[in-house]
């Protein structure tokens, strides 16, 4: 069994730490939103995981470039590995945002463009883990998975930009407003610092699961690897 | 809720996020765990069958000699 890389060792505790620090943050520190209450507080985990997700989501559009170009199987590794922690994290987005528009929408969903999107982005990338499972060529696999994940890539952008785009009720939080928007609030400082501490948290967290989904890659390879040898 | 002068009591929702957002990062995380797990025991089976066989040998060992009992001859005569 390989040994854990010290600066991975470090990172697991960061993460931990910083998942502590920014729930704090979160429920502590931010003032409580006048007219929504405490629901208003899963804000911060949820702009904290939408960003690392969105991202993610990007970052793995171009780790199939990477690999279309290289045919190197190792970008596939780590293409999994950032569709699979993002759609975790994505995961997440979308029940905290859910939960939070019981309260301020009186629906836990609605068919509006923003939920909409994100909506079909996790289903791109579920939809994607149930492509690889079909293909047991190991190459055709990453080349399908690849030319597949550079297509859902474009999802993360429309996502994102869906808000600002469309008529919609989502609030837009940063960078201006909508005026069809309900729940919208404005942040003050102590805000600001608990969105920004969960942005840097979400990030780490991101990073270290990313780097450990990385490793249990690598094995599933040599594990794959071996069992052919030792059928052959 | 918006047109009341007092923040509405949604802690129910607030504590419910943080709840189900915690479990599904610990359910990732132990997955990723058991994973591990289960793959690293596959991996020490298959580095077994991999090993080199050790020649087997075909002539018969040789039977040990048998030590005769010993028995004591009672001193009394």
């Amino acid at each position: 069994m390989q040994s854990k890389p010290v600066l991975l060792k470090i990172l697991d505790v960061l993460a931990i730490v910083l998942l502590g620090v920014s729930t704090y943050f979160a429920l502590v520190i931010a003032p409580t939103e006048l007219v929504m209450g405490n629901v208003q507080r899963v804000f911060y985990f949820h702009i904290g995981t939408a960003w690392t997700a969105l991202i993610g989501f990007l970052f793995t559009a171009v780790l199939s470039v990477i690999y279309l170009v290289t045919k190197d199987l190792k970008w596939d590794r780590y293409q999994v590995a950032a569709i699979e922690v993002s759609l975790v994290f994505f995961l997440i987005t979308i029940v905290l945002g859910s939960i939070w528009a019981r309260p301020a929408w009186n629906t836990w969903w609605t068919w509006d463009p923003r939920l909409t999107t994100a909506a079909i982005t996790e289903l791109i990338y579920v939809a994607y883990f149930m492509l690889r499972q079909g293909i047991d060529d190991p190459d055709r696999r990453a080349r399908f998975g690849s030319v597949y994940a550079l297509l859902g890539g474009v999802s993360a952008p429309i996502t994102f930009f869906a808000i600002r785009l469309f008529r919609t009720i989502h609030p837009v939080v940063i960078s201006g407003g909508n005026s069809e928007a309900q729940g919208g609030f404005d942040m003050t400082s102590g805000m600001l610092t608990a969105m920004f501490v969960a942005l840097i948290a979400f990030t780490v967290i991101f990073i270290d699961l990313y780097w450990n989904r990385i490793r249990l890659g690598n094995l599933e390879d040599k594990v794959e690897q071996l069992k052919l040898k030792v059928t052959m | 809720m918006f047109l009341q002068d007092t923040p509405a009591n949604t802690d129910g929702y607030m504590i419910a996020g943080y709840v189900i957002s915690f479990i599904v990062m610990a359910l990732y995380v132990a997955s990723i765990y058991v994973r591990s797990r289960n793959l690293n025991r596959d991996l020490t089976l298959l580095e077994e069958m991999d090993k080199p066989v050790a020649p087997v040998e075909t002539s018969q060992p040789k039977p040990k000699k048998t030590a005769k009992p010993v028995t004591k001859r009672s001193g009394k005569k």
